[in-house]
């Protein structure tokens, strides 16, 4: 069974036999609008919690999407890159832009659940 | 997309806000106002849209305003001391434009300037101003015109634009004036049973008009307009898609009090007997770079990959040398790529010449690229 988590910078995080599967939320890429270019990290990269990652540019502006907790790159989504669409179309499924191989599984602890993580955007909104 | 700066005053409405919240639009601050930046569509769909049909702009924040003076040559020549466009030939219903310059030829805010059709307006000039220039247009124009030379802004118009290959069939059957009018040309006329001021120009590269309407008629206006087969409206992320791809400027980034006409590539607005003559604010630096070329030159630019360069990002040379900066760039829809305009050194602005764009740290290939990218169709004969 996966742990599903979240940030409050609007990434999705699933963690399953210690190699986590991240993306941006749905929220994230309804305020995004469409998304024109992604760009993600090299496999193998060692990040950290809170790190830039990975890009996400939309017709009118580019984010960032931060590492939600350290760990090493071990795959990316390919789809994404060359059909950005794809982010809008399903953010929080075929759309993942990266997968770690969690260092510290204990980071999890800091982040949302997804009642949680839905309180908060309707809260910001 | 952003704008002027903003203050504390509360954001003000134009008469289409409710009709924009009803229709779904996501509303942001946008130089002083609350406008939509786009609707349910998505600013992709909207730019595509206005491309293939037809879209309808609200750009009633914008400054109307009307000079008034005993006769069109005196209220042409006070303006031309003022900016460096041949107003005095203007025939009736004839619109040019220009931009208001600082006495060292930098641009205060770029204007579309009309003489009215009609011979009872004569000595009018109409004016629409940048909604994020227009108080500091109007208190220069207040200061700078003569006695015989009134100001008079006209902030109970509304002002909306429809846009794209469909416009003209839509108007056609609307209004019996908006047929006969070629591309920079305007009339008084009805649209429907509203009396407009309708102008066939506007901000996207597109054949399309500009109608100025009372306040208090424009819901009506631009309900009729989006009853029309074709017709959708659209916000202010796609207006920017849409004139950055048509290569036009967007005042507080691609030109501001710091650039030139000429730097702008602008000179085109600049008519011959005005270069000549001069007569008007920097004309020394203007007149100079014309004869001699400007030291930094606006020029579109192509990133060759698929990573959007915006605003700000630096031009380095071959070399890595610093060469210029960007001033608008993003993803142009149309062109299916990201596009982007900037200034760079004049010996480096030839079209085709390789340059890299510093994008995140790391140097992207592009190229300086012919403006627009995507072809006008304007409406130049009817």
């Amino acid at each position: 069974m996966a742990t599903e988590r979240f940030t409050r910078d609007h990434e999705w995080i699933r963690v399953e036999g210690g190699i986590a599967t991240i993306g941006i939320t749905n929220h994230a890429q309804t305020q995004l609008g469409d998304v024109v270019f992604v760009e993600l990290p090299d496999v193998a990269r060692k990040v950290t919690t809170g790190e830039p990652v990975a890009v996400v540019e939309s017709v009118k502006a580019a984010s960032d999407v931060f590492a939600p907790i350290s760990g090493e790159v071990v795959e990316t989504n390919g789809h994404i890159v060359g059909q950005p669409a794809l982010v809008n179309e399903d953010a929080e499924g075929k759309a993942w832009f990266f997968k770690l191989k969690v260092a510290d599984e204990k980071e999890l602890s800091g982040l949302m659940d997804r009642a949680a993580y839905e309180a908060f955007v309707k809260e910001s909104s | 997309m952003s704008a002027a700066p903003t203050s504390d005053q509360p954001l003000r409405h134009t008469p289409l806000y409710d009709l924009h919240v009803s229709l779904g639009a996501k509303m942001v601050p946008f130089a002083g106002y609350e406008m939509p930046v786009q609707y349910p569509l998505g600013i992709l769909k909207e730019h595509l849209h206005t491309r293939e049909r037809a879209g309808l702009f609200d750009v009633s924040h914008m400054g109307q305003a009307f000079l008034i003076g005993p006769d069109h040559a005196t209220t042409a020549s006070a303006l031309e001391a003022l900016l460096p466009a041949d107003i005095l030939s203007l025939k009736p219903g004839q619109q040019r434009y220009s931009q208001l310059l600082t006495d060292d030829g930098g641009i205060i805010d770029d204007l579309m300037v009309t003489r009215p059709a009609a011979a009872s307006d004569d000595g009018r000039l109409y004016l629409v101003l940048n909604a994020s220039r227009k108080e500091v247009d109007y208190a220069h124009l207040a200061g700078r015109l003569p006695d015989s030379v009134k100001l008079l802004p006209a902030p109970e118009r509304a002002l909306v634009a429809l846009q794209g290959p469909g416009a003209a069939a839509v108007m056609a059957k609307l209004s019996d004036v908006a047929p006969r009018l070629g591309f920079m040309s305007a009339a008084n006329g009805r649209v429907g049973d509203l009396d407009c001021h309708i102008s066939r120009s506007g901000y996207t590269g597109e054949d399309g008009y500009e109608l100025s309407v009372a306040g208090e008629q424009a819901v009506e206006l631009a309900t009729l307009l989006l009853a029309q087969t074709g017709v959708q409206p659209i916000g202010l992320g796609a207006r920017d898609s849409l004139r950055l791809e048509a290569g036009l400027c967007l005042y507080g980034h691609d030109i501001n009090e710091t650039t030139s006409p000429v730097e702008a590539n602008l000179t085109w607005s600049i008519q011959k007997r005005r270069r000549i003559e001069g007569g008007f604010p920097g004309a020394g630096r203007i007149q100079s770079e014309l004869a001699n070329g400007p030291k930094r030159l606006r020029v579109g630019i192509k990133p060759e990959g698929r990573a959007p360069a915006r605003e700000g990002t630096e031009i380095q040379a071959a070399n890595g040398q610093r060469i210029g900066i960007i001033t608008s760039g993003g993803f142009g829809p149309s062109v299916n790529a990201p596009v982007a305009m900037g200034y760079v050194e004049a010996a480096h602005a030839k079209s085709g010449a390789p340059v890299s764009l510093l994008v995140r740290g790391k140097p992207l290939p592009a190229q300086i690229a012919v403006l627009p990218f995507t072809p006008h169709r304007y409406a130049r004969k009817v």
